[in-house]
């Protein structure tokens, strides 16, 4: 099996002179494809320093961070740009465009492949609505959906453009227990179909059965468990 | 990428998000409208000034015309000897010439019997100078002693004189000189003169006692039909006196705008009523875009984790700018219509709508627009994808 997402001695500091507040202190992992991962740590730990810099969101400089085959220390905008759109993004809060409907939203992922048509697009985004059990609400704008609708969308959006790796963080925190594990169990049931690689950081313990491996991140060390 | 997909998608993304908050829609709609009625207006008055100064000449019938070199404009001219153009009469492409006398007099109200200044034309009533059908076919009529025919377009204060008229009331006075107007014709105001008076010349000496026929104000040169315009213009100022002008129809035109225009104040003062009126609007589109940035922060901040270049977002700031020029443009353009028919029927000025004018003011909102935008573009740099998470 190959390995998409492969770590080695990351650092990474905050700030800078007598300030320096060092987060993350040789990080090391290897993630395989189709592999679903479990971050879970203490507040502050560093999950979210770790996931963003994975994502290509952030520029770390010490170390190696090979993502897709792409190094991302010291990288350059086009190379972040590229690794950013093959991978899906789950946030805490669902963030979708508050001004277009979950079909328009789930579409935005596809709009930047332009080897489709718009009625493709549409009808990918449908599918993929219907796939999250929302196929009664595409022309839902977020503020006319639950919590729990919303980071539906938010899901379908992510996986629609079928990424390599999804990156999600705390997807459940602002949920309740029930739509949080629906939405989990969704996540988890389409990437297996696709092969899609997941990291996912949770403090949520209710939802630790989905994973193939848990990690945990203490004071900006890796500890697997 | 290809062109439709490069600039269609932001656009939509644009528009999308423009009309989802109607209310600040509206408002911002409001402030581009604002904008473009000033505009409208200060070009409206602006041309209405240079159309009507040089709505006497319009009217003229000549090919060549001689003006005294210290003539700032028609309304306030320098007299010259008669004799300069006789003269002219020595080039063989020259068929007739008259002379045009005019002065500023005050003429009292029919009715009221209040005094208000207005133009004096004095002609010579054998000739065709005024291409009006009105004057051509009272040419007789005003041969008789101390007749005059009244602009019919002058403003209302002089009383309404063709209802006078047919009530059979037409005798009044110029500079307390008493005359009968005897017929109505149409030319129109100036921003110099509020009325105007034709009569012959040898009326207008009556009315200007201080006048004689000898020192005219105007020269007007006919020439025959196939001789060259420009050419007989060059021969005659290299033989007329330094102290006149010689101008074509198109020159002499030009020639009274820009004592307008330049001369003037007035020109200054209605381009400095547009750039404060771009300026206003400038303003008001960059705080409306901006505060739409900031609030759009983490939408784009979450595209750009998905894979959106920086440049996407640049388009969609310029597709909203060019959204709120159409937006505010459309109503803008139609109220000002309203205005313009309004300030036609209050003050009689021409204002006409034309299309260059719409288009002129249109070009104006859409680089004001578009100038927003680009100031507005730096607080792109908010939208962080790094804090996303
Ligand atoms: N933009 C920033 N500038 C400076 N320090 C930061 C910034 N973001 C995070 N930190 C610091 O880095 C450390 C790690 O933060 P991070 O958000 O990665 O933790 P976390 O594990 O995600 O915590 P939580 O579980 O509470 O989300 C924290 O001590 C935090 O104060
Ligand atoms: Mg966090």
């Amino acid at each position: 099996m190959s390995l998409v997402i492969d770590v080695k001695n990351l650092n990474f500091s905050f700030g800078s002179g007598a300030l320096t507040q060092p987060v993350l202190k040789n990080v090391t992992i290897s993630i395989h494809k189709g592999e679903i991962v479990l971050m879970t740590g203490p507040s502050g730990s560093g999950k979210t320093t770790f996931l963003t810099i994975i994502g290509g969101l952030r520029q770390a400089f010490h170390g190696s961070v090979m993502v897709l085959d792409q190094q991302l220390i010291n990288s350059s905008e086009q190379v972040k740009v590229k690794v950013r759109q093959q991978i899906g993004y789950i946030f805490q809060q669902h963030n979708l465009l508050k001004s277009l409907t979950a079909l328009q939203n789930v579409s935005m992922t596809l709009e930047m492949q332009n080897r489709m048509t718009e009625q493709q697009r549409l009808d990918r985004a449908a599918e993929m609505l219907k796939a999250v059990g929302l196929g009664e609400r595409l022309n839902y704008k977020p503020d006319q959906l639950s919590a729990g609708q919303c980071q539906r969308v938010s899901i379908a959006r992510a996986l629609v453009g079928q990424p390599k790796i999804v990156l999600a963080d705390e997807p459940t925190a602002s949920l309740d227990k029930q739509s949080g594990h629906e939405a989990v169990t969704i996540l988890e049931r389409l990437a297996k179909e696709s092969q899609t690689t997941i990291l996912l950081v949770t403090h949520d313990y209710r939802i630790l059965d989905i994973a193939d491996r848990v990690v945990e991140l203490e004071d900006g060390m890796i500890k697997e468990r | 990428m290809n062109l439709v997909a490069w600039i269609y998608f932001p656009a939509r993304l644009a528009w999308r998000q423009l009309i989802f908050d109607r209310t600040k829609l509206v408002a911002a709609t409001c402030g581009v409208l604002f904008a473009c009625v000033l505009v409208f207006m200060q070009q409206g008055f602006r041309d209405a000034l240079y159309a009507s100064a040089a709505s006497a000449p319009v009217k003229l019938n000549g090919d060549l015309f001689l003006i005294h070199k210290q003539s700032e404009a028609m309304w306030r001219p320098v007299h010259f000897p008669r004799s300069e153009l006789m003269r002219t009469l020595g080039n063989p492409a020259v068929a007739e010439v008259y002379p045009l006398y005019l002065g500023l007099a005050p003429f009292k109200n029919i009715e009221t019997r209040t005094k208000r200044t207005l133009m004096v034309y004095g002609f010579d009533p054998d000739s065709v100078i005024f291409d009006i059908e009105d004057i051509i076919n009272m040419r007789t009529a005003l041969r008789l002693k101390d007749t005059v025919l009244f602009d019919e377009y002058s403003r209302p204060e002089f009383g309404p004189v063709r209802q006078l008229l047919e009530a059979g009331r037409n005798v009044t006075e110029i500079k307390d000189y008493k005359i009968t107007v005897i017929g109505l014709f149409r030319l129109g105001v100036s921003f110099a003169a509020d009325g105007n008076i034709i009569t012959s010349d040898l009326n207008f000496m009556r009315i200007f006692p201080d006048r004689n026929l000898d020192a005219i104000d105007l020269g007007v040169i006919r020439l025959h039909p196939d001789a060259s315009i420009k050419q007989v213009q060059a021969e005659l100022s290299s033989q007329l006196n330094e102290f006149v002008n010689i101008f074509t129809y198109d020159e002499l035109l030009q020639y009274e705008k820009d004592y307008w225009a330049n001369i003037a104040p007035i020109g200054f003062i209605f381009g400095f009523g547009t750039v404060m009126g771009l300026v206003v609007g400038l303003v008001i589109v960059y705080q409306i875009l901006f505060t739409d940035i900031t609030n759009h922060r983490h939408e784009f901040a979450t595209l750009k984790a998905m894979g959106y270049e920086h440049s996407y977002f640049i388009r969609v700031v310029f597709a909203s700018a060019f959204f709120l020029a159409i937006l505010g443009f459309i109503p803008g353009y139609l109220f000002s219509l309203g205005l313009y028919h309004l300030a036609e029927s209050q003050i009689f000025m021409p204002m006409p709508m034309t299309f260059s004018k719409a288009m002129t003011v249109f070009l104006f909102i859409l680089s004001m627009c578009m100038t927003a935008g680009f100031l507005a573009i730096h607080k792109l740099k908010a939208a962080n994808p790094a804090d996303m998470f």
